[in-house]
């Protein structure tokens, strides 16, 4: 058995590495008496991959047999990869040993579909219902939806996963069907309005039993496939923006297309995943969920494409000068936080602490404005820098555009995640 | 100069405050029991730790603050840091004796100070939380060596016992030789005696309990299966994982 489980989980940690969705972020849930694991409101890395992305969850596939075709899956059934499946057993002994060893915060299951989406789905929640009631284990736990899979199986894995995602892969229907001829929007739009349901429901139940079961208390997440096909940002944010809408709905995640199978005609040839696109894409993301930002304020019919060599930040206050300056020591917490180089953190700060007297260049970049940016767009006691207005925006543009930007879209090293 | 001389405890720290403000004398410098004595002195006063002072004291910055400035003040304390004695001393005086804003203005330099230390102290908290390994060892007990930068394990002791409540664990600091174990609701600090010699980083073979080093393997198996080969990138691993962590790293060993 030793052999082969080492062999198995090769390959089927393989099959999955290319989902995105790491964070086990969303539950704050204390150990309760008897069970094993607590999970923080925030997710723990407990690793970070040759890659540098952040290992959480032991990320893992039931089985890498597929009966579908996706242009875009490494697991496609025409190509020819080392397929292996593992027993309910094996997995739930595999997530119990690592999760006791603080390896990982818990278990991200998802499948190739055997057979058909409810074979598939039946056995991933065996696995889900065996780790939270035979092992009592109170970790966190990401189940993936099969498309396609019935509700009453959608129903009784939501009771049991922290949180759930049915991948929407690709941002428009005709697109989706160009390249994975098996699926459609109805077979993820079906599952994901389950998940929704039950998350409404439990909620609603929870306000009159009080010990309703909570049903994905962490939501549900998808996430799209970029540069696959030929949508522009715009057509991708806008859609997230509208599933943003849908309550229950906690985070779309942007892959960057890894061409995998390169010999498909149906595909780009790309000689590398489009990572800065991705970059942007989190960014814009990021200031729609935390900054306030709605979607048109980022992209729009003018410019319906990031810009690649600035953050979309620093893109909407360059062209928006008539905004600027903001007066750091006056002006409201929400349009201080759109300066480009203040993030939520030093914004906070200012606010606070201006209470106690006039904010100084100096008092500033010690709370960690980044004021090589901010400095064209504020005003604040002894600053008297022109601004982006005098200065004009593409000058302000030019001095801030790093050297990596410059080098354009295939800067592999990013340094700045999320926009200040 | 003025000096105090205290025993270098927490306690004793703020003992000492309570006695600078009934003597109305505040120390120029803070000393341990050991350390030499300065030059030109002008007075020396021996604090003598006394719970209830201290007490009285710790309530008093809770009732002109918050909750989250004590948290603060104690993350300060467990940096260990040189300077940290009479920086806490500094911002202690202007929590008494400054308005209560005081403690949110960030262009005082000490209270920018506290707050930067102890975010780093936070940081290094979760760290631990993070990169803990344990290795479970024949007799069953999770066993996991640590060498964090600050003395933090005070801090997570609440974290793991948490999360493994069903489980005996020892997470013992390698550098401040003490750690603490865990078993059935209750941890216990402790210190390893006849370790003159150094605490390994891994259990041998012999003191493995038998599945162990088959989940070493397999945790080490799927570290390397999970990343993307495309994305190769060692600056963005080694900011997110300083090298330091690395040696008690099952998967980086
Ligand atoms: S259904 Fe999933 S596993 Fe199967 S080919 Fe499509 S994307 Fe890959």
């Amino acid at each position: 058995m030793k052999e082969q489980i080492l062999d198995k989980l090769t390959i089927l940690a393989e099959s999955a590495k290319y989902d995105v969705s790491c964070a086990s972020s969303g539950t704050s849930r204390k150990n309760r008496p008897g069970m094993v694991g607590s999970a923080s409101g925030w997710g723990i890395c407990h690793s970070f991959s040759a890659d540098g992305r952040c290992i959480s969850l032991l990320k893992v596939m039931l089985s890498n047999n597929c009966i579908y075709d996706c242009a875009y899956c490494i697991n496609r059934r025409s190509n020819d990869v080392r397929r292996a499946t593992f027993t309910v057993e094996e997995l739930v002994e595999l997530t119990m040993g690592f999760y006791r060893r603080n390896y990982i915060e818990g278990l991200f299951l998802s499948s190739g579909v055997v057979r058909n989406p409810d074979y598939t789905m039946e056995r991933m929640v065996r696995v889900v219902e065996k780790l939270r009631t035979e092992h009592r284990f109170n970790g966190y736990i990401h189940l993936k939806g099969i498309p396609g899979a019935s509700r009453e199986l959608i129903e009784r894995a939501g009771l049991y996963a922290d949180r759930m995602s049915v991948n929407i892969e690709i941002p428009t229907e005709q697109n989706l069907k160009r390249l994975a001829p098996e699926k459609d929007y109805r077979s993820v739009y079906e599952p994901m309005s389950y998940i929704q349901q039950g998350l409404l429901q439990s909620a609603e139940d929870g306000r009159r039993f009080r010990h309703a079961p909570r049903f994905t208390p962490a939501g549900q997440s998808t996430q799209m496939i970029v540069g696959a096909t030929d949508e522009s940002d715009r057509d991708i944010l806008q859609l997230s923006s509208a599933l943003y809408g849908r309550p229950g709905m906690r985070r779309v995640y942007y892959s960057g297309y890894v061409p995998v199978n390169a010999y498909d005609p149906r595909l780009p040839a790309l000689k590398q995943a489009p990572l800065v696109r991705e970059n942007r894409l989190y960014q814009a993301d990021w200031l729609m969920r935390f900054y306030g930002f709605r979607v048109d304020e980022i992209v729009d019919e003018a410019s319906p494409q990031l810009d690649l060599e600035v953050d979309p930040k620093l893109a909407w206050a360059l062209r928006h000068p008539e905004v600027f300056p903001v007066d750091i020591n006056r002006a409201e917490y929400e349009l201080i936080l759109r300066v480009p180089g203040i993030g939520v953190k030093s914004a906070t700060m200012i606010v606070a602490a201006r209470r106690n007297g006039q904010l100084t260049a100096a008092a500033l970049k010690k709370m960690g404005v980044v004021m090589k940016k901010a400095q064209y767009f504020i005003t604040c006691r002894e600053l008297t820098m022109p601004g982006v207005q005098e200065l004009r925006p593409e000058y302000v543009r030019r001095l801030l555009i790093s050297p990596a930007g410059r080098k354009g879209a295939d800067a592999n090293q990013l340094s700045l995640f999320f926009p200040e | 100069m003025r000096i105090f001389r205290y025993d270098k405890s927490f306690e004793g720290l703020l003992t000492a405050v309570f006695d600078a403000y009934a003597r109305k004398t505040f120390p120029d410098k803070l000393l341990g029991p050991d350390d030499p004595l300065p030059l030109f002195v002008t007075e020396c006063h021996q604090v003598v730790t006394d719970s209830a002072k201290a007490d009285r004291v710790w309530r008093g910055v809770y009732a002109r603050s918050s909750r989250e400035v004590c948290h603060m003040l104690s993350c300060v304390w467990l940096s260990e840091m040189p300077a940290c004695e009479e920086l806490l001393l500094r911002y202690l005086r202007k929590v008494f004796d400054g308005s209560p804003a005081v403690v949110t203005d960030f262009s005082d330099p000490d209270v920018l100070a506290v707050k930067k230390l102890a975010d780093k102290v936070m940081r290094e908290r979760e760290y631990m939380l993070m990169f803990v390994r344990f290795q479970q060892a024949a007799d069953g007990t999770f066993f996991a060596p640590v060498n964090p930068r600050y003395n933090v394990l005070p801090l997570v002791v609440r974290h793991f016992s948490d999360r493994f409540a069903d489980q005996r664990w020892l997470i013992y600091d390698v550098g401040r030789r003490y750690g603490y174990y865990y078993e059935q609701g209750r941890a216990t600090e402790i210190t390893l005696t006849g370790t003159e010699t150094q605490i390994p980083e891994k259990l041998t073979e012999a003191q493995m309990a038998d599945e162990e080093r088959l989940f070493q393997q397999l945790w080490k198996n799927y570290f390397e299966a999970i990343a993307i080969r495309e994305r190769i990138n060692p600056t963005l691993q080694r900011r997110n994982m300083p090298r330091r962590f690395w040696r008690y790293l099952t998967e980086k060993q």
